[in-house]
C-alpha cells in the first residue's frame, strides 16, 4: 500500500459552524504496526494494483470530544422533560452517544443516559424501557430524535401524572454538551484493500466519528464508509451492508471487527482474490 | 529534562493516542502555558502538574508552573474556604475574606504572569483574575474540589472572581454552577507509569512491607489518603471494627500531608487515638513523595477502600483499579465517574454499608477479582494521564474558536 504524497479531494465537507476546512492530507505513510485483521491477513496479500481505484480517496479523520456542563440538572421527569425541550442538539447528542466512547470495550450498554437514569436512579422501569427502546439509528437528525424523546416523556407523563420519583441526592441527571474536535490522520484509500487495512490502524475515535458522528451530527445521509463505497467505488451492496448495521449495538472495536470482515468477505467473493 | 516520554505510553495506551496528542499539540506549538498553584507537593495537583508540564513541553507546548507564596494566615484561610466549599462546617467571618484579598494584593504584586494562557488551580490563586484587564490572556480556572453543595458565602466570594475567568474546569458534573462562561468536564487522571503505578516485582513489595513491619499474614484492607476529616479515617477504623467480627483481617490506613494542610497532625492523631491497642490496625504516615512505597502498599493490599466524606476526584480509586484491586468507595463526588457499582467496584453510602462489603469481597475473592479486573479496563479507557492532557488542550484550543460546536483542525 502506497500512501501518496498528492493533494486529493477528501470525502468530507465544511460542517456546521466549522472553523477550518480539512483539505487532502499529505502527511507520511502511516506506520504498519501489528493490525487487528480478523479472518485472516487478506488484504496485505491482495496487490493493490489489481483493484478497482476510487473516484475519490477515502481520508480518515478522526475526532475527539471535550464535555461540556450546562448547569442544568433534573431530580423527576418533570424537570428531565422541562429542560428537554429546551437545551441544544449538542445535549441531545452527547447523552444518547457518550457510553459508546466510555465503555468502547462494553457491550450491551445502556442505549442512553436518560434511560439509564430514569431505570436505575428513578426507577422507572416502564419508562425506561420505552426510551432504552429508541431506535437513535432510524432519527437522521438531533431534532428529530430530541423530539422523539419529549414524545416519549409527555405521554407516559400524560398517564402517570402523580407520584413522581424524585433522585436521591448527589444523583440528579446532569446535563452536558460536547464540542467535538475533528483531526487529521495520515490514514487514506483508493481501493478496498487499503480501505481495510487503514480500518485495522486507526484509532476508535476515528471509527466513531465516520459512523456516527458524521450522519447525525454533522447531517451527512449515511456513515461516511457507506457514501464512499458507493459513490466512489461502486460498491453498492457492500455500501447497503454496512448502512444496515446497527452500530449502536456493538462496541466500538467490535463494529471495527465486523465492518472489517464484510470487506474481508467481499474481496474474498467476486474473483477480487486470485 | 526527559525527552521521547510520550513514547513509552504506547505500550499502554496504543500509538493512535499518542499520535492525536501529537497533531492537537501541534496547533498549540509555541504556546506558553502557565499552571498556578499553591504546592509543589503533596496532593493530587502536584502530582499531575509534576508528569504533565514535560509532556506538554515534548508535545511543542511551552508549559510553565509557578506556586504562589503564602503564609500559616492566608492557608488557614484557604483550608476553611476548602472545607466551607465541601459544606463541611466552618465559621467563615468578614476577617477571613479580608486576609484573603490582602494576601492576593501581594500575590498580584509577586506572581509573574506571562502564559498565552493562565491556568489556575483551585481557590488559592483564583484571585490573580484582576490582571486580566492590564494583561488580557486567556485564563482558565480549574477547580479539583467538590463544590457542589458549597457554602454560600464562600462560593459567593469565590465566584465573583471566576466569573471573569475565560473559562472553568470541573472534575464531575454535580459540581457545574450557575456561570456565563463555559464550564468544561475534566476529570483527573493518574500515570500509569510513573513510580507511584507501573508495575513492581513481588520482592520489593515484600520488601516495602516489611520495612513498615505490616504482616501479610492475613487480608490487607487499606485506605491511602491524607490524614483529613473529609477523607473519613475514624468511619473507616468503625467499618474495620465492624467487618472484622466476622473475617479475620488486617487495617492499614496511609497518609500523608499537603504543605498548604494545617489540620493534618490534629487528624492523625485522632486517628491513632481511635486504633490504639488494636494490633490489627496500622496507621502509617509517610512523606507525600513515597511513590514506589504507595505503590506497593497497594499491591500488596487485598482491598482498597475510599471512604471518602467529599471527594473531587479520588485520584488513589484508579490508582487502585489500576492494580485490579477491588474497591470499595463513597458515592460521592467524583468517585462514581470511577466505580460502577457491582461491576467495576463497590459504591456504599454508611459504616454499615462498607463493613458489609469488605465482609462479602473476602468471602466472594473471585467477585473481587473480576471488580478489580473491570475497573483496571475502565480507568484504561477513561483515566490515563494521557486523556488528561487530551481535554486540557482542547479547551486550550476551545478558546481559540470560542462558540463553536464542532472545530475542524487543519492538516
Amino acid at each position: 500500500m502506497i500512501f501518496r504524497r498528492k493533494r486529493a479531494a477528501g470525502v468530507l465537507g465544511p460542517g456546521r459552524g466549522s472553523a477550518k476546512r480539512t483539505r487532502g492530507s499529505e502527511g507520511k505513510p502511516g506506520p504498519v504496526p501489528g493490525a487487528m485483521m480478523g479472518e485472516g491477513d487478506m488484504s496485505e496479500q491482495i496487490p493493490a494494483a489489481g483493484l478497482p481505484k476510487s473516484r475519490e480517496p477515502f481520508i480518515f479523520n478522526s475526532r475527539l470530544n471535550l464535555t461540556m456542563l450546562t448547569g442544568r440538572s433534573a431530580r423527576d421527569l418533570a424537570e428531565l422533560l422541562e429542560n428537554l425541550k429546551v437545551v441544544p442538539g449538542s445535549v441531545i447528542y452527547n447523552h444518547t452517544h457518550r457510553f459508546l466512547q466510555q465503555h468502547t470495550f462494553l457491550s450491551p450498554e445502556p442505549p442512553n443516559d436518560f434511560a439509564f437514569w430514569v431505570t436505575n436512579t428513578l426507577q422507572e422501569d416502564i419508562l425506561g424501557e420505552k426510551l432504552a427502546a429508541i431506535d437513535v439509528i432510524r432519527y437522521p437528525t438531533i431534532r428529530s430524535l430530541q423530539e422523539k424523546l419529549i414524545e416519549t416523556l409527555e405521554e407516559y407523563l400524560d398517564e402517570h401524572p402523580d407520584n413522581l420519583r424524585t433522585a436521591p441526592p448527589g444523583e440528579e441527571f446532569y446535563f452536558m454538551s460536547s464540542i467535538t474536535f475533528v483531526l487529521p490522520t495520515p490514514y487514506r484509500a483508493e481501493n478496498l484493500a487499503e480501505f481495510v487495512l487503514a480500518l485495522s490502524k486507526v484509532s476508535v475515535h476515528s471509527l466513531y466519528y465516520h459512523m456516527f458522528e458524521s450522519r447525525l451530527r454533522i447531517g451527512r445521509p449515511s456513515n461516511d464508509f457507506s457514501l464512499w463505497l458507493d459513490e466512489s467505488l461502486g460498491e453498492k451492496q457492500l455500501a447497503r451492508q454496512l448502512a444496515s448495521l446497527d452500530p449502536y449495538t456493538h462496541t466500538l472495536e467490535g463494529l471495527r471487527q465486523t465492518v472489517i470482515r464484510l470487506v474481508q468477505r467481499r474481496l474474498r467473493t467476486e474473483a477480487l482474490v486470485p | 529534562m526527559q525527552t521521547h516520554l510520550l513514547e513509552e505510553y504506547v505500550p499502554v495506551v496504543g500509538k493512535n493516542i499518542i499520535d492525536e496528542l501529537r497533531t492537537i499539540g501541534g496547533k498549540l506549538a509555541g504556546k506558553v502555558v502557565e499552571n498556578i498553584n499553591s504546592t509543589a507537593v503533596g496532593g493530587g495537583v502536584a502530582e499531575i502538574l509534576n508528569r504533565m508540564v514535560p509532556m506538554l513541553k515534548e508535545l511543542g507546548v511551552d508549559a510553565r508552573w509557578e506556586v504562589i507564596k503564602g503564609g500559616a494566615d492566608f492557608y488557614g484561610v484557604t483550608k476553611k474556604f476548602h472545607n466551607a466549599l465541601h459544606s463541611a462546617p466552618e465559621e467563615i467571618t468578614e476577617n477571613d475574606f479580608r486576609i484573603y484579598r490582602e494576601h492576593t494584593e501581594f500575590l498580584l504584586n509577586d506572581t509573574p504572569l506571562y502564559g498565552d494562557y493562565i491556568f489556575v488551580h483551585d481557590p488559592q490563586p483564583a484571585g490573580l483574575i484582576a490582571k486580566k484587564k492590564e494583561i488580557g490572556k486567556h485564563w482558565i480556572w480549574r477547580c479539583h474540589i467538590d463544590v457542589s453543595h458549597p457554602h454560600r458565602d464562600v462560593w459567593g466570594f469565590l465566584k465573583s472572581m471566576v466569573d471573569q475567568y475565560d473559562a472553568t474546569i470541573f472534575s464531575a458534573p454535580q459540581f457545574a454552577q450557575k456561570l456565563a462562561i463555559p464550564q468544561a468536564q475534566i476529570p483527573p487522571s493518574i500515570d500509569p507509569i510513573s513510580d507511584k503505578n507501573k508495575d513492581l516485582p513481588d520482592d520489593y513489595i515484600r520488601s516495602v512491607m516489611d520495612r513498615y513491619s505490616i504482616p501479610l499474614d492475613k487480608p490487607l484492607i487499606t485506605q491511602v489518603s491524607r490524614f483529613d476529616y473529609l477523607k473519613d479515617p475514624i468511619g473507616v477504623i468503625e467499618a474495620f471494627k465492624l467487618a472484622r467480627r466476622y473475617v479475620d483481617c488486617r487495617l492499614l490506613l496511609v497518609g500523608g500531608s499537603a504543605t498548604d494542610d494545617p489540620e493534618g497532625a490534629k487528624v492523625l492523631a485522632d486517628v491513632c487515638e481511635r486504633a490504639q491497642g488494636n494490633p490489627d490496625i496500622h496507621i502509617l504516615e509517610l512523606p507525600p513523595t513515597s511513590n514506589l512505597e504507595i505503590n506497593a502498599i497497594q499491591r500488596a493490599s487485598t482491598i482498597v477502600l475510599q471512604k471518602s466524606i467529599k471527594e473531587g476526584f479520588g485520584l488513589t480509586i484508579s490508582e487502585a483499579l489500576w492494580k485490579k484491586k477491588p474497591v470499595i468507595a463513597s458515592a460521592v463526588g467524583g468517585i462514581p465517574l470511577q466505580i460502577t457499582h457491582k461491576y467495576s467496584g463497590i459504591l456504599t453510602h454508611t459504616i454499615e454499608g462498607t463493613a458489609y462489603w469488605i465482609k462479602q469481597l473476602l468471602q466472594a475473592p473471585e467477585f473481587a477479582q473480576r471488580l478489580g479486573e473491570n475497573g483496571h479496563a475502565h480507568v484504561r479507557e477513561n483515566f490515563l494521564l494521557t486523556r488528561h492532557l487530551r481535554d486540557y488542550m482542547l479547551v486550550f484550543l476551545m478558546l481559540e474558536f470560542p462558540n463553536q460546536d464542532i472545530v475542524r483542525l487543519a492538516a
